[in-house]
């Protein structure tokens, strides 16, 4: 196997936070090399498109001003790579078109940002089911439609905006299904007034869904998806039990984001459990380095705050580390950030507080409902092994099969974990989260093993006889 | 002072786990105390092989036991932990592997395990999913698997069903021995039982402490990985002579990849970091055995502890120096042997004469100590 290459600092994810860091450390002089499992930067909120031409949207534009600006940087891009395994020193190695890689720095910035919640429903494993996110790519970067007939449900402003993406592609939105009541956003609205270039863009994103006529059922969710084989129709009630059918060829749902906060995990950083944040995020001082010393996280992984703060706390932590290796950086620039970062927080607060997962959501999942799509666990399995004395959510594991299949639990864990919360009367924290383990990713074995000698795999001695 | 219990057994692996329910089906009050949850160290995440290929030579006739026991889990414990009962094969992919094997095979089979040698194309009419370049192949018909993540499950259901007390998420810190009764600290309530058995795995050195008896314990942290379930590729067990490989998949179709390549970890940790050269070499050594393995995804890799004394042979028996003690722990291939050999401790617990000798580990003190 070939040496690791070596670097100053190495950046896992090139969304706002992780790209905004890579240029402040290129930019002090620090050796850095960023690594992103898609083929451009921008991640999920700055996704670049295929083969359009710039979108004239704002998150478009942004995009594209942080893809010319890496380009133009000294970062070493490492795109298209999946990271497979990171370990202390830091190694990282992943796999890539031009087979594995790894590489070594003493700093760590980690950005992998957030995935989606959905709280299981009977029909969500259906052809047709998709999370708001999956929507989003299939919007921003492949320019399609999820369907013809869509209901987009869920909570918080990406419902908004997947609307109104679908509409302004021509496509029918049914009705947007929203988890909230109106009163929800109305409470929210002087803290989303903060900021008015974002409030406005949202209530573009609004305005367009309710010109088009389009109903806004508030305080209600999808109770069931139906189809023969993909869905046709959705069942959506409200909590007092009052129901609706809507007939649709697509079901875009999302119920909120879970930080991706697998690689701290993985190195053992302290982690708490934060409702408001989306989940487990790490311990982090005030330039987001974690209980592991020179291990940094940024964006939407160290805990759900949005694209506005996740740029500036990758900013401050780059800054963190270049002061660490001694490099002069603007005296003003770190207070300039915090102020940046203070001013977005009731924004970003707000937007979280949407975001975040309500127990009384995953309290009416019915007993039949899978809750683990890769191993077909259902709820009544969880709530059995729960009352049989299994606390423990590795023990939970152990006993369903729950989080072992290829996603390692990244869909269902907040769920499975507030499920057991609730039929054992344990906090969450007290519940735990599965232990982290590599690979982040699934990887393929024969990627991993790539070619090789038998004669060359270093076999260690034989156990005694 | 009485005691409350016959018998108390700190440790809640596969070794407390079986002499806690043989000892009261015997018809003793037994408590059982685990600082986690039952069999969530190395007995629930071990590779769940039960081979005679990497067994000891002279564990070999407390693995054919053990082995006959595992196959009929179902009426001694009562409960299911997917055994699945198949052909083994150790194979040899260069001549010093082939040399290796056939004396190893030789120990083994003089031993009494039923291994024969057998060629690269005997050994595909037994396993068709084998990748070129082997050379020779033990084959042993006593061999397969169980779920280990299952025997947590299993054990807990017979344990109570046989009324154990298990006392779970309840560390033991201390062990007073006053009046001819052992009082068992855990987390300040005390525990009192006539006998005490030490079963914790690992950590038994520390536990043996208590009773003032130095037991050198190495800790080995073992490596494993499975992949995602694919299409049927294999229906054997596979290892490799140098025993650096077990491999096996499982009726849902996930193979899960072990063999002892070492991760990083300690006693207080646990096994924390996988390392990245060694989880390919390991992955390296299963996909050349089965070529097929390279279609599938790897899902997840993890490490488990696994206890060594310092000739590599358990320490089952009596604490000398301390009446109504016992050890049970460090089982090479303990999954496979362990509970045999739990249960002929058992056995001299409840004042019988067990089948086969226990392994005392008077071996293993120093004379010093021995002669306190």
């Amino acid at each position: 196997m070939t040496s690791p290459q070596r670097f100053d600092l190495i950046v896992l994810g090139a969304g706002p936070a992780g790209g905004r860091a890579a240029l402040t450390a290129a930019a002090a002089g620090l050796s850095v090399i960023l690594i992103d499992e898609q083929s451009a930067a921008g991640g999920q909120v700055w996704r670049k498109p295929w083969a359009e031409p710039a979108p004239a949207r704002a998150d478009g534009r942004e995009g594209e001003g942080l893809r010319a600006a890496l380009d133009s940087s000294d970062v070493t891009l490492a795109y298209g790579r999946r990271v497979w395994s990171v370990t202390e020193g830091f190694r990282v190695d992943s796999l890539g078109p031009e087979g594995s890689m790894s590489c070594v720095a003493d700093h760590l910035i980690v950005a992998t940002g957030a995935h989606e919640r959905v709280i299981p429903f009977p029909g969500w494993t259906m052809p047709g089911v998709m999370g708001l996110a999956a929507a989003t790519v299939l919007l921003k970067a492949e320019g399609r439609l999820p369907g013809k007939r869509v209901v987009v449900a869920g909570r918080g402003p990406l419902m908004a905006q997947v609307a109104a993406g679908i509409l302004a592609k021509g496509g029918r939105v049914v009705a947007v299904v929203d988890r909230m009541p109106l009163t929800g956003w109305l409470k929210a609205l002087p803290a989303l007034a903060t900021q008015p270039p974002l409030l406005a863009q949202g209530a573009g994103w609004m305005g367009r869904v309710l010109a088009s006529r389009t109903p806004w059922i508030f305080n209600h969710h999808v109770a069931e998806a139906r189809g023969t084989e993909r869905v046709g129709e959705v069942t959506v009630a409200s909590a007092s039990g009052d129901c609706h059918v809507l007939s649709c060829d697509a079901l875009v749902i999302g119920d909120g984001l879970v930080p991706g906060s697998e690689v701290p995990r993985l190195l053992a950083a302290r982690m708490r459990f934060d409702r408001l944040r989306g989940g487990w995020i790490p311990d982090l001082t005030a330039d987001f380095e974690t209980s592991v010393p020179q291990l940094f996280c940024v964006g939407d992984g160290a805990g759900i705050r949005g694209a506005l703060q996740a740029g500036t706390s990758g900013e401050l932590a780059a800054l963190a580390v270049a002061r660490k290796l001694g490099r002069k950086t603007e005296p003003d620039q770190g207070a300039r950030l915090r102020g940046a970062f203070a001013r977005a927080s009731r924004f970003s607060d707000a937007v979280a507080a949407m975001l975040s997962g309500r127990t009384a959501d995953v309290a009416r999942i019915g007993p039949d409902t899978i809750v683990c799509r890769c191993e077909d666990v259902r709820r009544s399995e969880i709530d059995a092994a729960t009352a049989e004395g299994m606390h423990d959510i590795n023990q939970i594991k152990h006993v369903t099969r729950c989080g072992m299949g290829p996603c390692q639990g990244r869909m269902c864990g907040d769920t499975v974990q507030e499920l057991v919360s609730l039929g054992s009367r344990r906090s969450r924290e007290e519940v735990g989260a599965w232990t982290g383990r590599p690979p982040l990713r699934p990887v393929p074995l024969g990627e991993l093993v790539g070619s090789f000698d038998y004669g060359d795999i270093p076999v260690p001695e034989p156990a005694p006889l | 002072m009485s005691a409350r219990y016959d018998l108390c057994v700190v440790g809640g692996g596969i070794h407390g786990c079986t002499v806690a329910l043989f000892a009261a089906r015997g018809g003793m009050k037994v408590v059982l105390v685990e600082r986690g949850s039952l069999c969530r160290e190395a007995s629930g995440v071990n590779a769940g092989t039960l081979t005679m290929q990497m067994t000891r030579v002279a564990l070999i006739p407390y693995a054919l036991q053990a082995h006959a026991m595992w196959a009929s889990a179902a009426t001694w414990l009562g409960h299911d932990v997917g055994v699945v009962v198949c052909d083994g094969l150790s194979l040899a992919f260069t001549e010093a592997e082939a040399a290796l094997l056939s004396y190893r095979a030789g120990r083994r089979r003089e031993a009494g395990a039923p291994i024969d040698l057998i060629d690269a194309k005997a050994a595909r009419l037994v396993e068709p999913g084998l990748g070129p370049g082997v050379l020779l192949a033990g084959h042993c018909k006593v061999d397969g698997f169980a779920n280990a993540y299952l025997t947590g499950l299993a054990y807990r259901r017979a344990l109570i069903d046989a009324g154990v007390t298990i006392l779970e998420e309840t560390a033991a810190t201390d062990v007073q021995r006053s009046q001819g009764c052992f009082e068992v600290d855990t987390m300040g309530v005390p525990v009192k039982a006539a006998r005490l058995v030490i079963a914790g795995g690992v950590w038994i050195e520390g536990m043996l402490g208590w009773l003032g008896v130095t037991l050198p314990i190495k800790v080995l942290v073992n490596q494993l990985a499975v992949t995602e379930r694919q299409r049927p590729v294999m229906r054997t067990v596979i290892g490799i002579a140098s025993g650096l490989l077990s491999l096996k998949q499982y009726p849902h179709g996930t193979t899960v990849i072990g063999g002892g390549w070492q991760a990083r970890g300690d006693r207080e940790r646990g096994g924390y970091e996988l390392l990245p050269d060694r989880l390919v070499g390991n992955v390296r050594l299963a996909c050349h055995a089965i070529p097929a393995l390279k279609e599938a995804r790897l899902a997840r890799a993890w490490a488990g502890l696994e206890a060594e004394t310092r000739d590599a042979l358990p320490a089952v028996g009596p604490v000398p120096g301390v009446p109504d003690a016992y050890v049970c722990g460090s089982v090479h291939s303990g999954y496979t042997s362990g509970p045999y050999l739990a249960r002929l401790l058992a056995e001299r617990i409840l004042g019988r004469e067990p089948a086969m000798p226990l392994f005392p580990i008077d071996r293993l003190l120093d004379p010093i100590e021995r002669a306190a």
